[in-house]
């Protein structure tokens, strides 16, 4: 716990007032006798237990105007995970609620903004609940059967011996690997294969700014 | 903030007796010399010094010059294991410890795993935690030079055999004609419960810590039997017969000294008296809530430790709400690594990761009360309901029983 400290130093406690109102008094979230299947006609997942985090989602879209008019999750994770889910569910739904095309622009520093920050290694807590939404995207659009509009988030291999792929290396920049040897350990790329080595440096560069700043 | 506080963190520190707070001050202003300063001031403070060597040499049995002092368990532990590896790799590079040994001893370990060419053998314990002297007999070889086995797990509390592994690694080196392999054992967290008699013990190697047993931080102690070689891990001075140099922490080491006489005097009575809190809260949680799993064996533990895993949340998540109540409880797992790493301990027992990410650790203490109990136990369960009705997990029994 100790080393949950905020970004500044200065909070008293670990996280930012907000932080702690969405932990403790979560929004949105579906409680078990919520889950029918007619109600909503989008469902995202990503994520599972034993890495720490799992998180579903439920939205019900607006077939006219497809405006997400309920978003609704459940989450399995530490107080960051859920906090940032449940402000997730905020941004989304307010205001007549975000388009799809809106809602997929959505970037985790979005809702970390709106937190008032996390601490920096509990980053990786809010990308989860981004991730999620897209998901749910794509489901509405296989639903409506609007195939063109699928962005799947395939992965690109960057090292074909050690089977390295760019999604790889950012869950180990977001896992708090700062430089290509701490990422090298966790994932082993270029390895046995220096030649991949410039493009694992500029996606390493990529993802730091992307999530760090 | 909560009405009641509830400290039960004991393991991770204590705080300072009043007694023991009382016999450091005079070293903290007025006796401030530096031991090894040839003058009246610095002679009170080195006569004083060597007063605490004695105590607690005779507390462990031990002569006053097998006691080393340093900043705290993780120095004591890393010197033992890293300063005796160095030192005596002429004899053999093989090294035995177990899965679940402190970070301060298994990083000690992993260090001379994958950059000084030793190679160590990781004892896995049974599902219940516990590690045994046929388990280490069946590891040794010829080139074994040291064995590191702790007294107390610091998460799960369960006790290991150091007086059986002692013993076998004692009639394996007389077998032998050799002088190794040593026996060292961490024993910070057993300081306040168990017996530390190094004779009956059969170690040769002892770590102790004085922030868990109501005495200061940043002062540990390394017992060293006499004939041992060690390689310090830093130089500058003749301190401690040049092994650990640097001034003394005079009142740190007076403070630990008071502690560990008070921590051994009053071991029974306080062993039988947490014991009794310790299982209330462990029945009382199994009890009433349900998909709850206690880690590590249910007698052969600390009389101060719980844990348990609770099954579809995530240990972090509850200890915030633990906090936000006024109890304070600590995961060691998950979110405490920047990793996500679960805890090392739990899944060595070979628990899945869903288990291990869902587990809490409760440690009591001197100041901990009945009532401090039955708060626990009526603060806990709606908590954990409440998180349980967040979460989309539903961990199948068959998985943690």
């Amino acid at each position: 716990m100790s080393d949950v400290t905020s970004r500044d130093n200065k909070q008293s406690w670990f996280y930012s007032n907000i932080v702690k109102d969405h932990f403790f008094h979560p929004r949105n979230f579906i409680e078990d006798g919520e889950i029918d299947e007619n109600r909503f006609n989008a469902i995202g997942k990503v994520g599972s237990p034993a890495c720490g985090d799992e998180l579903r989602v439920w939205m019900k879209v607006d077939p006219k105007t497809e405006r997400i008019l309920e978003f609704r999750w459940r989450t399995f994770g530490c107080g960051s995970a859920i906090a940032s889910t449940s402000m997730a569910s905020v941004v989304v739904t307010e205001n007549g609620g975000m388009t799809l095309d809106e809602a997929r622009k959505l970037k985790p520093q979005d809702i970390i903004d709106r937190l008032g920050g996390l601490p920096q290694r509990k980053i990786h807590c809010s990308v989860l609940c981004d991730k999620a939404l897209r998901d749910a995207i794509n489901d509405y659009y296989r639903r409506t059967q609007q195939f063109d509009k699928i962005i799947a988030e395939a992965s690109r291999v960057i090292d074909s011996v050690a089977k390295v792929t760019d999604h790889d290396i950012e869950e180990a920049v977001l896992e708090g690997a700062q430089t290509l040897e701490q990422v090298q350990q966790k994932t082993k790329v270029g390895i046995g294969n220096p030649s991949c080595l410039p493009a694992v440096e500029e996606l390493i560069r990529f993802y730091k700014e992307k999530y760090f700043g | 903030m909560a009405e009641r506080q509830i400290y039960l963190d004991n393991a991770a520190t204590t705080p300072i007796d009043p007694r023991v707070f009382e016999a450091m001050l005079p070293y903290l202003s007025g006796k401030y010399g530096n031991p090894s300063s040839f003058h009246t001031l610095g002679k009170q403070a080195k006569d004083d010094m060597i007063e605490s060597r004695s105590q607690i040499a005779e507390i462990l049995n031990s002569r006053s010059d097998e006691i080393l002092f340093a900043s705290g368990g993780t120095e004591s532990d890393n010197l033992a294991v890293l300063g005796f590896a160095r030192a005596n790799q002429a004899n053999g590079k093989h090294l035995i410890t177990t899965a679940i040994e402190h970070h301060a001893v298994l990083e000690a370990m992993i260090q001379l795993e994958k950059k000084e060419g030793f190679e160590i053998t990781y004892l896995k314990p049974d599902s219940d935690g516990l590690v045994s002297a046929s388990q280490v007999s069946e590891a040794l070889r010829p080139d074994t030079i040291l064995v590191s086995v702790m007294y107390a797990n610091n998460e799960i509390g369960t006790i290991q055999p150091i007086k059986e592994i002692g013993n076998l690694v004692q009639k394996y080196r007389k077998e032998k004609k050799q002088s190794w392999p040593v026996f060292h054992t961490d024993a910070c967290q057993a300081s306040g419960f168990l017996d530390l008699d190094v004779e009956k013990l059969h170690v040769d190697l002892l770590t102790l810590n004085g922030s868990k047993m109501y005495g200061p931080k940043g002062v540990g102690i390394l017992y060293m039997k006499r004939g041992i070689k060690l390689q310090p891990l830093q130089f500058g001075g003749s301190q401690e017969r040049g092994l650990r140099p640097g001034t003394e922490n005079v009142a740190g080491i007076i403070g630990m000294a008071k502690a560990l006489t008070l921590a051994q005097k009053d071991k029974v009575n306080e062993s039988k008296r947490l014991v009794q809190l310790r299982d209330k809260l462990i029945n009382g949680i199994l009890k009433s809530i349900p998909k709850t799993r206690l880690n590590g064996h249910l007698t052969t533990r600390l009389p101060n430790n719980v844990n348990i895993s609770f099954l579809d949340i995530e240990g972090e998540a509850l200890v915030l709400y633990l906090d936000a109540a006024g109890i304070f409880a600590s995961t060691g797992s998950a979110c405490t690594s920047a990793s996500l790493e679960p805890s090392h301990v739990i899944l060595a027992l070979g628990m899945p990761y869903e288990v291990a990410h869902g587990s809490i650790r409760f440690t009591l203490g001197h100041y901990t009360t009945d009532e401090d109990i039955d708060y626990v136990l009526k603060t806990l369960p709606p908590l954990v309901e409440k998180l349980r009705s967040i979460s989309p997990v539903r961990v199948d029994e068959k998985y943690y029983r």
